[in-house]
């Protein structure tokens, strides 16, 4: 059995692999660059760095077309522990290299788990809002609200990949079953009075009856979101409710009447809610004298936590974000005419590894380079005393 | 006399760099030095109008100087007076460089009816400027990375004609005949031509001249206050805001509240008249009186203007450049013969061009206040001076010249990439939001441009062994493991600070939007600039390759280094895209070419090789 593993073991310790994978993690991220032209930044990294194969569609077909980020990153971590254990000895003389590696294993690890972990989302607030959750960038859902109670609504959300199969959703709060008819993952949507050629609507109920929904080419584009169309029919005991429209082109929730309650229904860009809540005081938009080239924006925030204690005030402005509650906030866009705000909002419980992972690496290499470089200078001095 | 040779050759190089700080200037009788050096706020700082002048043609030209149709040569600063004071005779000068045939056909114009075959009229071009802003609107709603050629060169020119109108417009309307005539007139007029607008506005009776005459000066004020983004006209005296400059046709507006024209504004008239008309000595008297004027509350300012110009006209980066073409000629014939003086005689014009290097980017820091690095242009700079220190240490260990050669080919090299990226315009521009941290500035950026700077210079430093190696036979043991040394210490030195450069830049990112790392093209060119010394270092430990192996991987840092550095600028997305033209795309692809032919000639059999004649002592592998 041991002389089975034996090659095994040679063929992770060994450098040569570390030099063949440290190529193909130059070729991936160089691949993954490129193909930014077409997929955005957001793309790519879902489709080269957190997964095991990068599959290209050809023809319509998912072709593997390269290693992905995890096998090659989950390569270098075993070659490079493999490497410790069985071929390194520890020696003072060698305490560099061990820091740079020991750090690289940990940005490595950093790197897995904000594949993971990370989320971003916005939040966009006009002069004098509050607002006390943050919106997705790309994902949206299926809200449905009882409101029937004066003091609380109950929203029971449906993530949008559910409207995009065929099963029907039940939940145990909603007395009715929702089944998805027809779905778009990007749309169009017009008066039906504005486009008379359009065919026939699936949406029987509500608003949905005068829209025509058109489906669209998914974007990439860094600013640009995919605005998805489904229909679909609520089915009761008794039988259908009818066919609604949602989207988010629709802004006001449709509201209907069924077993006693007030329902809401509204597709919407997904929603994190936080434990507190965020006023916009104020922002400000400043520009270089005599031209439009921005110098700073910055806002000026309230927040007020559920408990009730006091409150506190922020002011985020570039490169000084906030970080509050587990998030990030720093500013992202600003629009001054309208009185608009818009805050990068990012969860990554993992960042603070990096720093640390840095260091070490950072470490390491002066360490390791100085001995190079002390090594150098006493060879000389030897040759030249010899001379 | 061959013992003095280094001597003499560091006498030369110190004459010429004192020769380039006092450029001598044909005496024309008006003070254009004190004219130059005036203060403007354009592009969002106080600079110098000789900065004005030089940017401006560079950006519509390509170079600084200007032929007028009678023969005569003109310097930046006298072809911009003639712009803002002469545009009857300015209009006629051919500044605008068209390469592109099909923009050429829009304005039907063939080549030859420009000078060089390039360079045309405001003129030549006046008649078909609305079909080129139709053009230009059509091509701009193009993606940035999906314009053709015509479209990148229709934007170009409208965007060059918008500058040269903006300058027509600084101080006078282009069509008045004497702009001073017009504005004493106007003053003198006003009283009564606001009475008559006030009773024409009551419906009494009024004196319908006097007050179509004040409503027509308004209007052409207004129009020039819409026509112009050089703010020329300082603050009042007791405005609050020092940095509430104005443009001339804003002041003028500003005349119908107050009653009194703006005495800045009617001083640069008087210059204009003083130029139109020919008279030296009340140009002269008007440049002083006005410096006087602004002394009293511009002083910082002013002398940093003066200093600009000095700068601008002293082109250290461009002494440097020569220099360092002198360096290299000489370390190379070095090898061939005397080499120890020849050597010492490489090293001194280096170090002369190096401090000079040194002095031109502590001039821009101080005029900016920023850190050496701030845009693709300084980082053209600072790689260059970066390598060229490098450089330095090792000729100072090794002595032989092979740090001078490479010294000399990296500081030309760059520097001839600064100039061409300083064509875009002023190089000193404003930091957009975001980059606004000095901070941050001054780590991520010099540490992770430094680490280009070492790679550059480890794949310099294998293209000297391969080219000594294959063509000449000057490549002894001795020479070749010098060589190889350097090489793997640069190399060393390179992932060390590439690899901190770019963590400090992921920080930053942390700091500024909570994400560590974004995946941004111009991250992941650093972080395969990494990877890239990683694995040469990583294969030299195992004994993948030895030193010719080594040589190769070095030359194919240079490839991976362009490609950061300017390569994922072409691609057009992400927070670092500067927009390119399409010429740079050609040379990166030239360059990148040329390194792998370089692979190629040192993968031939080392029996090809001139100076390792089979078989080999040093036990190479491929």
């Amino acid at each position: 059995m041991h002389e089975l593993l034996q090659p095994l073991v040679r063929f992770f310790v060994s450098l040569r692999l570390t030099v063949v994978l440290l190529v193909l993690s130059i070729m991936l991220v160089f691949f993954a660059t490129l193909d930014q032209v077409q997929l955005g930044v957001w793309g790519i990294q879902h489709k080269w760095f957190f997964n095991f194969i990068v599959v290209q569609p050809v023809k319509g077909l998912p072709v593997p077309v390269f290693p992905g980020g995890y096998f090659i990153g989950g390569m270098l971590l075993i070659n490079l522990v493999a490497a410790h254990i069985y071929r390194f000895k520890f020696t003072w003389k060698k305490v560099g290299i061990w820091l740079a590696h020991l750090g690289l294993i940990l940005l490595i690890a950093s790197q897995f788990f904000t594949g993971l972990e990370q989320r971003e989302s916005q939040l966009q607030f006009h002069l004098g809002e509050t607002k006390r959750y943050s919106e997705d960038f790309r994902l949206n859902e299926l809200a449905v609200i009882n409101t029937t109670d004066p003091k609380f609504d109950d929203v029971i959300s449906i993530p949008e990949s559910l409207l995009a199969g065929d099963t029907p959703v039940q939940n145990p709060k909603l007395p009715f079953r929702i089944v998805p008819r027809l779905y778009y993952p990007n749309s169009m949507v017009q008066m039906r009075t504005q486009a008379p050629n359009a065919p026939p609507s699936p949406a029987t109920m509500d608003i949905g009856t005068q829209l025509a929904a058109t489906p669209q080419p998914l974007t990439y584009k860094e600013n640009e979101r995919n605005m998805p169309v489904a229909f679909v029919e609520l089915i009761g005991p008794e039988g259908s409710l009818g066919t609604w429209l949602v989207s988010p082109w629709i802004d006001e929730p449709q509201t209907f009447d069924y077993a006693g309650r007030t329902w809401q229904l509204v597709m919407r860009f997904k929603r994190y809610y936080t434990p507190y809540a965020m006023a916009l005081l104020q922002l400000k938009n400043d520009v270089y004298p005599g031209t439009d080239i921005p110098k700073n924006f910055s806002s000026q925030v309230h927040i007020r936590d559920d408990e009730g204690n006091g409150g506190r005030d922020a002011l985020i402005y570039m490169n000084s974000p906030l970080r509050y509650g587990g998030l990030t906030y720093y500013q992202y866009q600003m629009n001054k005419v309208d009185g608009l705000s818009v805050l990068q909002v990012v969860r990554n419980p993992t960042w603070r590894l990096p720093y640390l992972a840095c260091l070490l690496v950072g470490l390491g290499l002066v360490i390791q380079f100085s001995l190079h470089l002390a090594g150098f200078f006493r060879k000389r001095a030897a040759a030249a005393m010899t001379a | 006399m061959k013992k003095y040779f280094p001597i003499i050759v560091l006498l030369i190089a110190l004459a010429g760099v004192a020769a380039s700080l006092f450029p001598s200037r044909p005496d024309s009788g008006f003070d254009l030095n004190g004219f130059g050096r005036l203060p403007v706020l354009a592009d969002g700082r106080l600079k110098p109008f000789d900065t004005v002048a030089r940017t401006s043609l560079l950006e519509l030209q390509g170079r600084q100087r200007v032929a007028a149709p009678d023969g005569r040569t003109l310097t930046p600063i006298e072809w911009l007076l003639d712009v803002f004071y002469q545009p009857g005779a300015a209009d006629q000068y051919q500044t605008f460089r068209i390469d592109n045939l099909d923009t050429l056909a829009l304005f039907d114009l063939q080549p030859e009816a420009g000078a060089g075959k390039k360079l045309f009229s405001f003129g030549q071009l006046a008649p078909k400027l609305p079909e080129l802003e139709r053009q230009a609107t059509l091509a701009s709603q193009v993606d940035n990375a999906q314009q053709s050629a015509f479209e990148r060169a229709v934007i170009k020119l409208q965007v060059g004609i918008q500058l040269y109108q903006h300058l027509k417009y600084s101080f006078a309307m282009p069509d008045s005949k004497d702009f001073l005539a017009e504005l004493l007139q106007f003053q003198e007029s006003l009283p009564a031509g606001v009475e008559a607008v006030r009773a024409k506005q009551a419906g009494q009776p009024h004196d319908e001249a006097a007050a179509q005459q004040v409503l027509e000066a308004g209007r052409r004020f207004d129009f020039m206050a819409g026509a112009t983004s050089l703010l020329t006209i300082p603050p009042e005296p007791g405005d609050a805001r020092p940095d509430n400059w104005q443009n001339t046709g804003r002041a003028l507006l500003a005349t119908f509240p107050n009653g009194n024209i703006n005495p800045n504004v009617l001083a640069y008239a008087a210059l204009g008249h003083a130029w139109r008309f020919h008279q030296p000595e009340p140009f002269n008297e008007m440049v002083r009186l006005h410096r006087e004027l602004l002394q009293k509350r511009f002083a910082p300012a002013l002398k940093k203007c003066a200093f600009e110009a000095r700068f601008n006209a002293a082109q250290p980066f461009y002494t440097a450049m020569i220099l360092y073409v002198f360096v290299f000629l000489l370390a190379v014939i070095s090898w061939l013969k005397w080499p120890e003086v020849l050597g010492r005689a490489a090293f001194y014009p280096m170090a002369v061009a190096f401090l000079l290097a040194t002095a031109g980017i502590l001039a821009r820091m101080w005029l900016e206040g920023r850190p050496p690095v701030t845009n693709l242009y300084s980082s053209a700079l600072f790689i260059g001076w970066g390598a060229v220190g490098l450089c330095l240490i090792l000729e100072k260990l090794y002595r032989n010249a092979i740090g001078s050669a490479a010294g000399g080919l990296i500081g030309f090299g760059t520097l001839l990439i600064a100039h061409h990226l300083a064509l875009g315009g002023d190089t000193m521009e404003m930091m957009r939001a975001v980059l606004d941290s000095n901070f941050w500035l001054a780590t991520h950026v010099v540490v992770v441009t430094t680490g280009y700077a070492s790679t550059f210079l480890a794949g310099i430093l294998a293209l000297i062994y391969i080219f000594r190696g294959v063509f000449t036979q000057s490549l002894d043991k001795a020479t070749a493991d010098a060589l190889a040394r350097m090489v793997y210490g640069i190399v060393c030195f390179a992932t060390l600070f590439s690899f901190v450069g770019t963590i400090l830049g992921g920080i930053w990112a942390d700091q500024s939007w909570g994400r560590f790392w974004g995946w941004d093209p111009k991250e992941n060119g650093a972080l395969i600039i990494v990877l890239w010394n990683a694995t040469i270092l990583h294969a030299r430990w195992g004994g993948l390759v030895k030193q010719r192996g080594l040589m190769c991987l070095a030359v194919f840092g240079n490839i991976v280094t362009s490609w950061s550095w300017f390569g994922v600028n072409m691609l057009g997305i992400g927070l670092h895209s500067y927009g390119f033209t399409q010429a740079t795309f050609w040379w990166l692809i030239g360059f990148i070419a040329s390194q792998l032919a370089i692979i190629a000639i040192a993968s031939l059999p080392l029996e090809k090789w001139r100076s390792f004649p089979a078989p080999r002592p040093l036990g190479v592998s491929t």
